[in-house]
């Protein structure tokens, strides 16, 4: 491969990484910090995707979409968490495994449903910044890549900024550290965490209208981002919103040069492989606490 | 110490209920629809010898049943194998990534040990996906052979040999269950440090159920080349035998080897009803709503209703 | 503490009776029916609907029409159709759902190639009477004795040769290859990489992908890196269409003097409608195409009758593609049933093996291995197309057929000319 070619591909999986970072932090949030096995997270953010489909059969842009979204995927995160922790949280050590086959569950329903309403055919959106691309010296950068990149940074950082500046976003990262003492110090532990859920399945609507800009959605899509997800999640360190930017741009070159040099067959071996060589060389991730 | 004669009764029972079946049926739908049911058997049944028993979630359960069918692929292609020796083949094979699979447990516990069977699942999807000789992605044909002189067609013979291997998985899990294997993976699955301090063998027990759990995979996967004809990687890795097998379990109760199979029947019969009837995408509605339903209001299963109802009756 | 083998013997009883219960149910649901039953899926969502449902549009018109002439055998005719998804992995169990549930009489295969081959095996082992629809060379390893496709394809080596004359003809010397990894595209693609020789190319890039990728970019940047003179590509719908905007969003490279080829999904109204301009310059085949060379007997009055139709039930509002050729199926069965007043499939394909056959898409004839004897596809190239406009394409002059010499309407210009 030419060192040309090399360089459209590391850039191309700049771009891509940072995307994945987007859809990754709120599972960074879910299972990094709040230790939830949220196996449903890629299936909300598809469920994103098709409200972003929706809402533009309405007209409006996809990421407004995402926006509007995001405050009802925020309650609906509330209510999962409450549901989860009364069933399963507070049962005792088989709740393991039984949390998680019911975000599997869920994750099965939320596709289903999917089909049902929306059929099997591939959807997209329409947008101004959709199929064109803008020439930077030798390259051509599709706009829709730089938009995805330019929101997930604002989205990882503003999440970043939230965790270490506000009460409440210390308290979440206390919550992930140590209960008793929060509980100790005043906080209701069980409310911080939901609050935190709520904001990690927030994300998924505007991280959702990112996925259906970035290429047309099908229900089955989840299945595809499970590894991508997990992947950057857990090789950014659990919890760690500077790590999910790093991890997922890791991932984003990764890919792009598989995909360059050897083809699409054995793009999505890419991101399992590389959970696989993390989990077995360095669990705790990159910046892992 | 369990009683074995009355199992051994039921079982022999079944087989010959099998052969008759195919005997005097006279509808070919049933078999094809049947098989996927006595299939389903042996997948649950194997999932819960590492999930129920030791309490270990394998969500690859795709990878291990596709492997077992592209190992059968793989043979008749190069060398025209008999069927048994597929079976057998299989069984090494799947028994192998078993194997590996369970020395995971090493490092990883509880949701990590599940993402990596997930990531060793895509992994096997992949490799055969780039594997010519065995179709790719384009997937393999193959020709059924004439039936031999007993059944009408090599469908029904197909539906005997996996009444079979059904009765044989539940034969090893209840050897597994009732034996100090059973009893060792239990402690593992109440306390793993805890056993391990007390001088349970939890490495030794751990590889075996993996192994003994993918085996049985592998060998339910080895005749399904043969039962559609037709293989391809998506559908044979598909995430929905993972669901399944995981689901009939949880469904029918994971304590004992009759959980998988009462959950089997129940959730496969199901299965199949709604996807002539109805559509297959309720189908997978089906399973997905059963599954939540189990977990939150009865997560020991239907078997755990039936002591629970049983029970009460039985203290008066 | 209780024994795990109390109520075993109840429970086996139970799975027993389970089993037998479920036996009877299936058989129930089976019944025999005096209308003709003819069984088949068809694509209704999924990639492939785009045509599939405009082809069921085309054969429920044959049925109206078989029906109001009193039908065949002077029973009505019935269509049995499921929806198949466009995935190969459910046709197998539809088909055995319809033999062995539905109990029909004959059996049409699905739209298109990869949803086809999984069922050849059940169809050879059953020896059945199999009608193809468009689908490329599935039966050239199973050589089953009863297959007639209906399509104008002929061999993929027959087809590919059309294409590698349009390479001569631009003064081509080297050529990329991308195709998915699927039957159909596989199919053709091999026809084009066994024609490279003769036809004096060298392959700069030969790569398979994955049917469900999505993301193309990456390899169409690869492509360019190697500044080939010809790009063929053999897809399917979904991918077809993000190829195209793929290389109309970041380009291929000034090299490049023919693009196109085996995309399946450019001939589908509503895929032309929203690529649009970004179709100008493409090179692909195609059966039929509103240009003179093309006006056979019958078909303008078929399309008539099609699109008055298709408005209502919403479907390819031109109809250009499929629904011709599923029209000539019914006509095929038609004529094979009447003829030798028989249901019984050997007998049928005995009629369509040693007889012509007069359709609106021509007299067909067929070869040894199922196929037309003589194809009869032709190559389009994409001219003046204009965004969001589905009336341009119902005139003359937007897919000039450029190859085979019989059909040519104009000449091929250079991709790189056009997209300049």
């Amino acid at each position: 491969m030419s060192f040309e070619l090399l360089g459209e591909a590391i850039v191309a999986g700049v771009l891509l990484g940072c995307f994945y970072a987007a859809v990754s932090v709120g599972l960074s949030v879910a299972f990094g910090l709040l230790d939830v096995p949220q196996i449903a997270h890629p299936a909300f953010l598809v469920l994103g995707a098709y409200g972003a489909y929706w809402l533009g059969g309405f007209g409006l842009d996809p990421l407004l979409a995402g926006v509007l979204l995001t405050p009802v995927f925020f309650l609906a995160g509330l209510a999962v968490y409450r549901f989860y922790h009364a069933t399963f949280e507070r049962r005792g050590t088989d709740a393991g495994l039984r949390g998680l086959a019911f975000f599997f569950g869920v994750a099965f329903i939320v596709e289903v449903m999917l089909i049902l309403s929306f059929g099997v055919d591939q959807r997209m959106v329409e947008a101004a910044y959709i199929g064109k691309s803008i020439a930077v010296g030798d390259l051509r950068l599709p706009l829709r890549m730089l938009v995805a990149f330019g929101v997930a940074l604002i989205l990882t950082i503003g999440l970043s900024l939230y965790l270490s500046g506000t009460f409440t976003g210390r308290a979440i990262k206390a919550v992930a550290q140590d209960q008793t003492a929060l509980a100790l110090m005043g906080a209701d532990p069980v409310r911080v965490k939901q609050w935190a859920f709520g904001i990690a399945t927030g994300t998924c609507a505007l991280a959702g209208a990112l996925l259906i800009i970035v290429a047309p959605v099908e229900p089955g899509l989840g299945r595809l981002y499970i590894g991508r997800t997990f992947c950057v999640a857990v090789l950014a360190g659990l919890g760690s919103m500077p790590g999910t930017l790093v991890a997922g741009i890791i991932l984003g070159i990764a890919e792009s040069i598989v995909l360059t040099s050897l083809g699409a067959s054995w793009a999505p071996a890419v991101a399992f492989g590389l959970l696989l060589l993390v989990l077995a060389v360095r669990p705790a991730g990159l910046f892992g606490r | 110490m369990a009683r074995w004669t009355p199992f051994i009764v039921g079982a022999v029972v079944a087989l010959a209920a099998a052969l008759l079946l195919a005997r005097f049926v006279s509808n070919e739908y049933f078999f094809f629809a049947g098989y996927v049911v006595l299939q389903f058997i042996v997948l649950a049944t194997a999932w819960n010898i590492l999930g129920g028993y030791a309490g270990y979630v394998n969500f690859g359960s795709g990878a291990f049943f596709a492997a077992g069918a592209y190992t059968a692929v793989a043979l008749i292609k190069g060398f025209a194998a008999p069927l048994l020796v597929q079976i057998a083949a299989a069984a090494l094979v799947s028994g192998l990534m078993g194997f590996a699979v369970g020395a995971m447990t090493l490092r990883l516990r509880g949701i990590f040990f599940s993402i990596a069977t997930v990531a060793v699942a895509v992994i096997c999807e992949t490799v055969v996906f780039n594997w010519g000789f065995v179709g790719g992605a384009r997937g393999a044909t193959v020709l059924q052979p004439e039936a031999p002189a007993l059944f009408a067609s090599y469908t029904r013979l197909l539906f005997v040999l996996m009444a079979l291997l059904a009765v044989l998985a539940v034969v090893l899990a209840r050897y597994i269950e009732t034996s100090w294997i059973g009893r060792g993976l239990q402690a593992i699955r109440d306390n793993e440090e805890a056993a391990e301090s007390v001088g349970v063998p939890t490495l030794k027990l751990k590889l075996f159920a993996a192994t003994a759990s993918g085996a049985l995979m592998g060998i339910a996967g080895a005749p399904f080349p043969l039962y559609m004809s037709f293989i391809e990687p998506t559908s044979a890795f598909s995430l929905n035998y993972a669901v399944s097998a995981l689901a009939m379990p949880i469904i029918g109760g994971t304590a004992s080897w009759a959980g998988p199979v009462i959950g089997a029947v129940l959730l496969g019969s199901v299965q199949q009803i709604v996807t002539v009837t109805l559509s297959s995408e309720l189908n997978v509605l089906v399973l997905g709503v059963l599954l939540v339903a189990f977990v939150i209001a009865a997560p020991e299963g239907i078997l755990g209703l039936y002591r629970r109802v049983a029970g009460k009756a039985g203290s008066k | 503490m209780n024994s795990p083998c109390r109520g075993v013997p109840a429970m086996f009883a139970a799975i027993v009776a389970a089993l037998s219960v479920f036996a009877l149910a299936v058989g129930a649901h089976a019944q025999t029916k005096t209308p003709i039953r003819i069984g088949l899926s068809i694509a209704q969502t999924g990639p492939l609907s785009g045509a599939g449902k405009s082809g069921l549009v085309a054969l429920q018109i044959w049925r109206d029409d078989v029906n109001a002439g009193g039908g065949l055998l002077g029973r009505q005719v019935e269509l049995v159709v499921y929806d198949d998804q466009s995935n190969p992995s459910m046709t197998p169990g539809i088909y055995s759902k319809l033999l062995d549930v539905d109990k029909v009489d004959l059996v049409v295969a699905p739209y298109a190639t990869n949803p086809t081959a999984p069922i050849m095996p059940l169809v050879k082992q059953r020896d059945l009477l199999l009608i193809g629809n468009f689908a490329l060379d599935v039966n050239a390893q199973i050589r089953h004795d009863k297959y007639f496709n209906n399509q104008p394809w002929a061999s993929a080596r027959d087809s590919a040769a059309p294409f590698l004359g349009l390479c001569k003809k631009v003064g081509a010397k080297t050529i990329a290859i991308l195709a998915a990894d699927a039957e159909f595209a596989q199919n053709l693609a091999g026809g084009v990489r066994a024609g490279l020789k003769e036809a004096g190319l060298d392959s700069v890039y030969d790569q398979n992908y994955p049917p469900n990728t999505v993301e193309f970019s990456s390899m169409v940047r690869a492509i360019r890196a190697r500044n080939p003179d010809v790009v063929f590509v053999a897809s399917y719908p979904s991918d077809s269409t993000a190829i195209i905007r793929s290389v109309n969003e970041i380009g291929i490279g000034n090299s490049v003097k023919l693009f196109g080829g085996g995309m399946v999904g450019l001939q589908y109204a509503s895929i032309m409608e929203s690529l649009g301009s970004a179709l100008n310059g493409v090179v692909n085949y195609n059966t039929w195409a509103p240009e003179k060379t093309m006006d056979f007997p019958g078909i303008k009055d078929f399309l008539v009758r099609y699109q008055a139709k298709a408005k209502q039930a919403n479907v390819d509002p031109l109809g250009f593609y499929l629904p011709p050729f599923d029209y000539a199926i019914g006509q095929i069965l038609t004529q094979a049933v009447t003829a030798t007043q028989s249901l019984d499939h050997k007998v049928l394909a005995k009629y369509i093996r040693e007889h012509e056959i007069k359709t609106i898409v021509g007299t067909i004839r067929y070869g040894p291995t199922g196929e037309w004897a003589n194809p009869r596809i032709v190559y389009v190239q994409f001219r003046d197309i204009a965004d969001k406009n589905l009336d341009q394409f119902r005139n003359a002059g937007k897919q000039v057929i450029v190859a085979p010499d019989a059909f040519k309407t104009g000449e091929v210009s250079a991709f790189n000319q056009v997209r300049r």
